[in-house]
């Protein structure tokens, strides 16, 4: 093969880039560069004209000097030129000119269009190719518009040569990717799919390109590729290494090609035909199989190709989730990797075992190699492999292995990478309070944290150990012993100082007794502090001191005293002064029973309790429980009590907790780590949307501490107790019980959630349409009861009720209906609904009658979701952003990551959108391919504003949906109804 | 090795392609060879090299040859995970390409290899000097291995055999 020269053709462009290279300043440089250009003008404007060659090499000047990173305002026109020599040099440095200096000068355009279209059907393989290739790099509307139409014949033409073919497959995917509208590829989709048959495996590669991309956004249309994949796939696994030829990269037969069919599988779920699936199976366990084979090559280039293909397998392995053998065996693969020299395969095997650790029937197999996991974390010297090790630690934690994860995870934050810290320090808040099995130890581990990496501990971290730490009276007397010893330390983090204050205001009483942490010396010891800190910091200790005046009386001198000096009272930060104030006056005015009322102890902010733990108390008795609690309190004798106090709390937890899914903060356990379902290699698997309902059940809302703490209801809630009493509802004609809802109910109200008309049930005898509207917090339902058959119904009766805690939810009132419904006729029933707070379940309509002597009793759930409410909100970009922003808090946001259940159609996502009521807003979310919207729920009670966004993974077939709401049932809410929509 | 709140993350999500950039630098930061599958505006060009350049310099034989970009997203105070590049060491230079996260490391550092043995064949023993003094030539090159953002050819016989003829068309 001849050896390329020094710019052998172009003597002149040579001795231009020579003399660059030989300047020895930018300036220079420049002054030579300039002196060029000057040339090359003065030859394009000057009388003679310049012949093929020259102007080649001048544009090849031109281009140089662009890409050296200066302005060219110039030749374009000559180089457009160049795009109709019958020179091969020439035509490339012409296309090569456009491609990189792309214009979207729309008389240039033209110009250019015609060049290419005359190369396209010149039936030159390489005029042909350079067309193509300018086109898949420039790839600009207006090419596609001229050749949409024209490159899908090309690339299925019979006549049409390999190489052409290959250019002409990416060039519609580039077309397709930026004009997807232009392209259309039906008539052509058979012939393309069957590309993957092609004996030419260079086709082949860039054909499978072209069939993903087009797989992943309409794979019904597609899917015949699926059965051609496999055993294109399994023809090349099962060829020796030397059979492929060309093809053959150090021994490894297609590795990219491999890679590239098992990529576009992973579009779709398992084959359904047990042969083609067979074949697929056989085919992965051969590429399993050749990983314990001894290498046929030492080069490293032998087995990253051999391990290109084994992650691609593994990958696909993880996405179907369903061979349990498969499975392990891949975890065994990847667990000889975590041991390999390679840093990479280290790397690599870490990060596709944080998959393998959500399928439930992986996650045993990877849990045994914490060990080797957690030496990783200590010893990589690459940080990214450390993070990857945090991430797998993160991802295998459960009940059993949370104490050792999150203690080495906390050792591991003392020597962390800047660029890490605030997402460890989140993960290991979250699984202390996933996995806390006794609050002691919870509340240890968060302090720990804040010593640790007091910097990173963000707000909602050490709200929530607050919150955790009222609410449970067990761990009250520890707290505060611990908080004690913490602020022990001569210089203790800021964070700590509040978690103190506010503690020690609430319970310092509990550790009172013991003389080295008397009342005095406790507030001396946040005294200290007091200087040091900002603003809100000194704020929160001004409360606590006021507390310690009514915990202890006698410090109120000593306090008065503090809040009388001027640094105090005349505080510059008008929030401080009025707290001195206000606090010293309180303190001398009020009695000591006033005092007592006002600065008595928070109360337990409220949560719902784990449907556990609310079965052990029914079998405890509902003292069992309450009696600990008032031991706790008592004030005074509790000599030391800190000490029993937290025994008592452990072993109190210990008793009361023997199964390992008890839930320390009462909350479901709504965040199962599997529970996301993330398809291997997704863009949308993200650490913490798995941890998302864990994050967003902690932390405190705007309220700060007196928040409420709902748990997220889930919607299948106890509706087997049926309806409740209503008010409104009608004497029931029929004597019998209303029947459980349907089981298909809650799919009925699906259906409804983004529109408000349309049948809601039908089956042989009854029809149920539906009419509503609503305004603000009011809503009218019109129900039509058809009767399909040509009998009259007797005794015909409906119940509207609301169950449980809805009454006092929503108002709803109904008209009663004639009791005779004939043959064929319809019956109209009016309901009127307020909307008095915010809501989960459904009304539910029970209907009974008669029909030959045969009793019907049917039970539905009304289609009334809390989104009906919502009042579409415009809103500019920087004030979504602002208001997103201000809706930070964990709890205020709901997320969740699905599989999408329908196509990914724009048109049908916005009318979704639209239809939930909220108003979809354009231009505001960077990446164009995510819709955001807002909207304010109207209820009797509040306004809740609502922002959502939805990001939609078109290649996973994914969504990712996130609702912020001032109100965390409502974010959940929202969030669950409109998860199911898509 | 994370590059946050970078021009990197001026790069969009979905959808998905392959290859955003193709990069070789020298050591010193000077680009040889800079092939863009997406648009970027000439300072987001700018941006992205000197980033590449710092990022990838600073690391060694005990390094991945894998840098994970943390995209910040506005909406979402957690950034995601979105691109990564990919890159190996020539002697002086290094070969980088920038993919999304999801994609294969280990094809795209083969692809990578197997893309500068071409050069070397085609190039006979190639240096630095040949990318410079021919830089029109590796973009035909790349064009005949890569396209839109994909692996176009993997077969050195068969790309070196079209350079070869196209060769022989000067």
């Amino acid at each position: 093969m001849p050896a390329v020269s020094k710019g052998d053709g172009m003597r002149g462009l040579a001795v231009f880039i020579s003399d660059i290279r030989n300047c020895k300043s930018k300036e220079a440089e420049i002054k030579r560069i300039n002196k060029e250009l000057a040339n090359i003008r003065s030859k394009f404007k000057g009388d003679k004209a310049l012949d093929g060659y020259s102007k080649k090499k001048y544009v090849c000047k031109l281009l140089f000097i662009f890409l050296l990173g200066h302005d060219i305002d110039f030749g374009h026109m000559e180089a457009v030129n160049l795009l109709s020599s019958n020179k091969y040099t020439e035509k490339q440095i012409g296309y090569l000119f456009i491609s990189v200096l792309v214009n979207s000068n729309s008389e240039l355009i033209r110009l250019i269009n015609n060049a290419i279209k005359n190369d396209l059907s010149s039936r030159n393989p390489t005029f042909m190719c350079l067309a193509l290739h300018c086109i898949a790099n420039v790839g600009s509307r207006e090419m596609a518009e001229a050749f949409a139409g024209e490159i899908p014949r090309i690339l299925v033409a019979g006549d049409t040569m390999d190489s052409v073919k290959q250019s002409a497959a990416l060039c519609l995917l580039r077309l397709y990717k930026a004009s997807p509208d232009l392209v259309l590829m039906g008539e052509w989709t058979s012939r393309v799919v069957h590309l993957l048959n092609d004996q030419h495996m260079g086709v082949v590669t860039a054909a499978i390109s072209l069939i993903t991309c087009l797989s992943s956004k309409n794979p019904d249309e597609f899917k015949t590729c699926v059965s051609l994949a496999v055993s294109r796939l399994s023809r090349i696994v099962s060829s020796a290494s030397t059979d492929l030829q060309d093809y053959t990269y150090y021994f490894v037969p297609a590795p990219w090609l491999s890679c590239k069919l098992l990529r576009l599988l992973q579009c779709y779920p398992p084959p359904e035909d047990g042969a083609v699936k067979g074949r697929l199976v056989e085919c992965l366990e051969t590429i399993l199989n050749k990983a314990q084979e001894p290498p046929k090559s030492k080069k490293v280039q032998h087995s990253n190709a051999k391990n290109a293909i084994l992650f691609e397998a593994i990958s696909l392995i993880i996405h179907y989730d369903s061979e349990p053998n498969l499975l392990v065996r891949a975890c065994n693969q990847l667990g000889q990797f975590l041991q390999h020299r390679e840093t990479n395969l280290r790397y690599l095997a870490l990060e596709s075992m944080c998959t393998l650790a959500s399928s439930e029937f992986s996650h045993e197999a990877v849990k045994t190699h914490i060990e080797t996991v957690i030496n990783a974390l200590k010893t990589e010297r690459d940080v990214s492999v450390r993070q990857r090790a945090a991430d797998l630690l993160y991802a295998m934690c459960d009940r059993s292995n949370a104490k050792q994860i999150v203690a080495e995870m906390l050792s591991y934050l003392e020597t962390a990478d800047y660029s890490i810290r605030e997402e460890m320090v989140l993960k290991v808040a979250i699984l202390a309070e996933k996995y806390a099995v006794d609050y002691s130890w919870y509340v240890d581990t968060i302090l720990n944290l804040i010593r640790i990496a007091g910097d990173y501990v963000s707000e909602e971290v050490w709200y929530r150990v607050i919150q955790i730490v009222i609410n449970r009276d067990d761990v009250q007397g520890y707290a505060a012993k611990t908080v004690f010893e913490a602020l022990q330390a001569p210089a203790c983090h800021e964070n700590m100082v509040k978690v103190g204050g506010y503690i020690l205001g609430e319970f310092g009483n509990l550790i009172a007794g013991d003389p080295r942490s008397s009342p005095l010396v406790q507030f001396n010891l946040l005294h200290s502090k007091f200087h040091l800190c900002s603003v809100p910091t000194r704020a929160l200790l001004l409360s606590a001191y006021i507390k310690f005046i009514n915990l202890f009386p006698e410090t109120k001198a000593t306090i008065q005293e503090v809040l009388r000096s001027d640094s105090q009272i005349r505080n510059s930060d008008v929030e401080l002064q009025q707290r001195a104030v206000e606090y010293l006056k309180l303190s001398s005015i009020a009695s000591t029973d006033v005092l007592a009322t006002v600065l008595e102890e928070m109360p337990p902010f409220p949560e719902r309790e784990s449907s556990i733990l609310a079965k052990l108390k029914k079998k405890k008795g509902p003292g069992a429980v309450s009696v600990e609690l008032e031991d706790g309190k008592e004030r005074g004798e509790l000599n030391g009590g800190g000490d029993r106090g937290g025994d008592a709390a452990i072993a109190a937890s210990n008793a009361s907790t023997p199964s390992p899914s008890a839930d320390l903060l009462g909350l479901r356990s709504a965040a199962p780590v599997s529970g996301a379902a993330p398809s291997a290699g997704s863009l949308l698997v993200d650490v913490f949307s798995e941890a998302g309902p864990a994050a967003s059940s902690a932390g405190v809302n705007d309220d700060g501490f007196l928040s409420a703490l709902h748990a997220p209801e889930a919607s299948d809630s106890p509706l087997v107790e049926g309806p409740g009493d209503s008010d409104s509802a009608p004497p029931s004609a029929a004597s019998e019980d209303p029947a459980p809802p349907l089981p298909e109910s809650d799919e009925l109200l699906n259906k409804f959630v983004c529109k408000n008309n349309g049948v809601l049930f039908e089956n042989q005898l009854l029809q149920i349409g539906i009419k509503s509207e609503y305004r603000q917090n009011l809503g009218r339902m019109y129900l039509f009861y058809g009767n399909k058959t040509s009998v009259q119904f007797v005794s015909f009766s409906t119940t509207v009720s609301c169950p449980g805690e809805l009454q006092s939810q929503l108002n709803v009132q109904t008209k009663t209906v004639e009791p005779l419904v004939e043959g064929g006729a319809q019956v109209q029933q009016v309901i009127n609904i307020e909307c008095l707070t915010d809501f989960i379940d459904a009304p539910l309509l029970n209907i009974k009658f008669r029909y030959g002597g045969a009793l019907q009793n049917i039970s539905l759930k009304l289609p009334v979701t809390i989104n009906k409410f919502f009042q579409p909100t415009e809103m500019a970009a920087a004030d979504f952003f602002q208001r997103w922003k201000q809706l930070s808090q964990p709890q205020q946001e709901a997320q969740k990551i699905f599989k999408a259940s329908h196509g990914m159609d724009t048109e049908v996502l916005k009318a979704k959108l639209l239809g939930l009521g909220t108003a979809l807003l354009e231009n505001v979310d960077p990446n164009p391919e995510n819709y955001v919207c807002a909207g304010v729920i109207q209820t009797k009670a509040q306004q809740v504003g609502c922002l959502l966004r939805l990001e939609p993974n078109a290649q996973a077939q994914m969504y990712r949906l996130t609702l912020r709401s001032s109100k965390d049932t409502v974010s959940q809410r929202v969030c669950d109804l409109l998860a199911e929509q898509f | 090795m994370y590059i946050s709140h970078s021009s990197l993350s001026l790069l969009p999500s979905a959808p998905a392609i392959q290859i955003r950039f193709i990069l070789i630098q020298n050591r010193a930061g000077k680009t040889r060879l800079a092939k863009w599958y997406m648009q970027f505006d000439d300072d987001e060009k700018q941006k992205l090299i000197e980033e590449v350049h710092a990022v990838v310099t600073v690391r060694d034989a005990k390094h991945t040859n894998f840098v994970e970009v943390r995209q910040k997203d506005l909406l979402d105070a957690m950034s995601f995970r979105n691109f990564k590049i990919i890159y190996r060491r020539y002697a002086g230079l290094y070969f980088c390409i920038c993919v999304d996260v999801t994609d294969n490391n280990l094809a795209y550092l083969e692809g990578i290899h197997n893309f500068v043995e071409v050069l070397n064949e085609y190039f006979h023993n190639v240096c630095e000097l040949d990318l410079v003094f021919n830089f029109y030539k590796v973009y035909t090159v790349v064009d005949e291995m890569f396209l839109a953002g994909e692996i176009r050819e993997t077969s050195q016989t068969k790309v070196l055999k079209q350079l070869l003829m196209l060769q022989s068309l000067e």
